[in-house]
């Protein structure tokens, strides 16, 4: 709950209306790949966009009926302040550097989900817990590796690995 | 007496060690689940699926389910004594269980919650055990036309009961369905909405999304809130237990209120949570305390707990007879039955005897052994709640993006992951509901079949959907639900005239 004084990012009402529009190109999309394919009856029986060509068709109409409703909403309530949409970014932008880590992406090198999960989890616990560094280090330390024995011990099942685990001979 | 013995037989299924041991680790495992934010029932089954793939069935489905009690229970931990709902069904447990723990009678909310899930859950169970077999062979007889028009039911069920904009709810489940034509058709081998992307060919896998928009969503609106748990001491004494037993069967009118609301919404898609509303709603407006409700009564606890846990377990019953799921969690664990090869629906009674009765005695069993488990553990998992949030965040994310990669194997599926969480966050604070969403990614390409091959035996006219009886009456059923919300304002109207 935020107090009403609070400086808002984006009103309820754009975020509903864009949401709106998105969904609504989306379902133009669906109905113009059904049309594509073939969204009549065809010589034997319905074709591959018969069932989703009505989808896309019932997705335009509800998200104009949402985008209408959206429009009408006249409380000029705040769909999320400024504050919180810091702390979204504050884990979202980690989140998927973290991501990026896993399995390497453009510049960012490929470091493997140990690896990657350690760092995400020590920076996450030093940045916006203040953690100091031997807890920082036990946890993030010690999470992925109960992790490696879990799945590629216990359950065999390989996740990806990177320059740390060949060096050690895990792979 | 035939389901008696098929019941026993599965007793005798559940009762080895090794399905002994892994009953426990569900439950164990599943209350830590409900009591941690940001994962639940649906994306915690979900996560660990891919780890039973090499199981034998039987003992994968008990464990799972188990793992699903264990999060029914476990989300009245969290509310009770932190008043943050773990789980959406505990929301309504917050109501009166809150105020309970603030006067310093959390043991009493505490025991009364796990018991009234627990009368909850068996008669659900009860249910289950006496009318499944009913539905399943009644359920034989079923041909297309028939499957569609029970889809469409339960499609329609969700419109009809939806809180909010049902726009937005057939908005959202129109998204699932859209989502799960994409990829390779299966009829006429065309590739639908790829648009040039290998990725996109085997379409999108509903754990992952169940994973994004459940966990990472959920983390993402729990940090918004900015949580500091704060909570009551979570200690039960064994006489607070006996005493508090003592009490309950003075509320046996709203337990079998509660217990037939959930068992209702559970086989209708209503699920958990509305149920767990209906039945505070409904106890609130009938009991002689009525007004008390909001200030620390007891019957406030027992109410949406017992409906929850009724409506949780009853949702088993659709999925396990037609093989349509009645809740997200149903619909991961129907995921799992196609991915263990066994196909849902009726004929699951006749061919595969000992995973169905199996998973029903684990059932009773697993009730039981879950409220001994959160009866005795709850400062065990109270103390967990204690850790701070900037630790317990980035393991759970890392969970779920280590859940979303074991799915296939698959760095795409772990972005994709990340790209439901937002719409996850994004569509719950729009009020889109995720539940048909899932659903109909789920149930998409065997409605959709459905459909085609009930268009196909009556050349192309949706006359068939009224044909003969059965069917027609199914169908009509599904357009009042449709447009219940209208249909009832017009005989309100009607009435106050």
């Amino acid at each position: 709950m935020e107090a009403p004084e609070e400086k808002s990012a984006a009103s309820l009402k754009v975020v509903d209306a864009v949401t709106a529009v998105i969904i609504f190109i989306f379902g133009v999309v669906v109905i113009w790949d059904s049309w594509r394919l073939g969204s009549k009856w065809g010589s034997d029986g319905p074709e591959a966009g018969y069932f989703p060509f009505y989808i896309g068709l019932i997705l335009c109409i509800s998200s104009a009926v949402n985008f209408y409703g959206a429009l009408k909403n006249k409380t000029g309530e705040s769909f999320v302040s400024t504050s919180s949409l810091r702390m979204i970014m504050a884990v979202m932008i980690p989140t998927v550097v973290y991501v990026g880590l896993i399995g390497g992406v453009g510049p960012v090198p490929a470091l493997g989900i140990y690896v990657a999960s350690a760092i995400f989890i020590a920076l996450f616990m030093k940045w916006l817990g203040k953690y100091a560094w031997q807890i920082t280090i036990g946890v993030s330390v010690g999470v992925p590796v109960v992790f490696f024995l879990l799945f590629e011990i216990w359950f065999k099942v390989p996740l990806p690995k990177g320059p740390l685990e060949a060096v050690l001979g895990l792979n | 007496m035939e389901e008696i013995t098929s019941l026993m037989n599965g007793f005798v299924v559940v009762l080895t060690p090794y399905n002994l041991g892994l009953m426990m680790v569900g439950i164990i495992l599943g209350v830590l689940i409900g009591v941690l934010p940001g994962l639940g029932g649906a994306n915690g089954v979900a996560i660990l699926l891919p780890l039973t793939f090499s199981m034998n069935p039987t003992s994968a489905i008990i464990m799972l389910s188990c793992l699903y009690w264990g999060a029914l229970f476990g989300g009245a931990i969290t509310s009770i004594l932190f008043n943050i709902p773990g789980e959406p069904w505990s929301v309504a447990t917050t109501f009166d269980g809150y105020p309970m723990a603030q006067q310093g009678r959390a043991g009493e909310a505490l025991t009364a919650a796990f018991t009234s899930s627990f009368i909850g859950a068996l008669v659900a169970v009860l249910m289950i055990t006496f009318t499944a077999p009913l539905v399943a062979r009644f359920a034989l007889k079923f041909g297309p036309p028939e499957y569609f028009a029970v889809y469409l039911l339960t499609f329609c069920s969700f419109v009809g009961m939806s809180k909010g904009s049902p726009f937005k709810t057939v908005t959202a489940m129109m998204l699932g369905f859209a989502l799960a034509a994409v990829g390779l058709d299966t009829v006429t081998g065309q590739l639908r909405m790829t648009f040039g992307f290998t990725e996109l060919l085997k379409g999108f896998d509903f754990l992952i999304a169940v994973i994004g928009l459940f966990g990472i969503g959920e983390i993402l609106l729990t940090i918004e809130e900015g949580l500091a748990f704060k909570g009551a001491e979570g200690k039960i004494k064994m006489r607070v237990v006996l005493d508090t037993w003592k009490q309950l069967p003075k509320y046996w009118k709203t337990s079998i209120r509660s217990s037939l609301i959930g068992c209702w919404m559970g086989i209708t898609p209503g699920g958990a949570t509305p149920a767990s509303f209906m039945g505070y709603g409904v106890a609130k407006s009938m009991s002689p305390h009525g007004a008390n409700f909001g200030k620390g009564e007891v019957e406030g606890v027992i109410a949406p707990e017992t409906a929850a846990h009724a409506a949780g377990t009853a949702a088993l019953l659709p999925m396990l007879t037609l093989g349509i799921p009645g809740s997200p969690t149903a619909a991961v664990l129907l995921g799992g039955l196609l991915i263990w090869g066994l196909q849902p629906g009726p004929l699951l009674f006749q061919e595969q005897k000992d995973f169905v009765w199996g998973l029903i005695a684990s059932m009773y069993l697993g009730n039981i052994a879950g409220l001994i488990v959160v009866l005795t553990t709850v400062p065990f998992f109270a103390a967990i709640l204690r850790i701070p949030f900037s630790i317990v965040a980035p393991v759970i994310l890392v969970i779920c993006a280590i859940g979303a990669f074991t799915v296939h194997g698959s760095m795409f599926d772990v972005w994709l992951m990340v790209i439901f969480g937002v719409v996850g966050y994004i569509f719950k604070k729009l009020d889109y509901p995720l539940a048909p969403l899932v659903l109909a990614l789920v149930l998409g390409d065997r409605a959709e079949d459905a459909f085609r091959q009930s268009m196909l035996m009556s050349q192309g006219t949706i006359s068939i959907f009224f044909a003969n009886g059965l069917v027609a009456s199914i169908t009509t059923l599904a357009l009042i639900m449709l447009f219940w919300a209208p249909l009832r304002a017009g005989m309100a109207k009607l009435r106050g005239r």
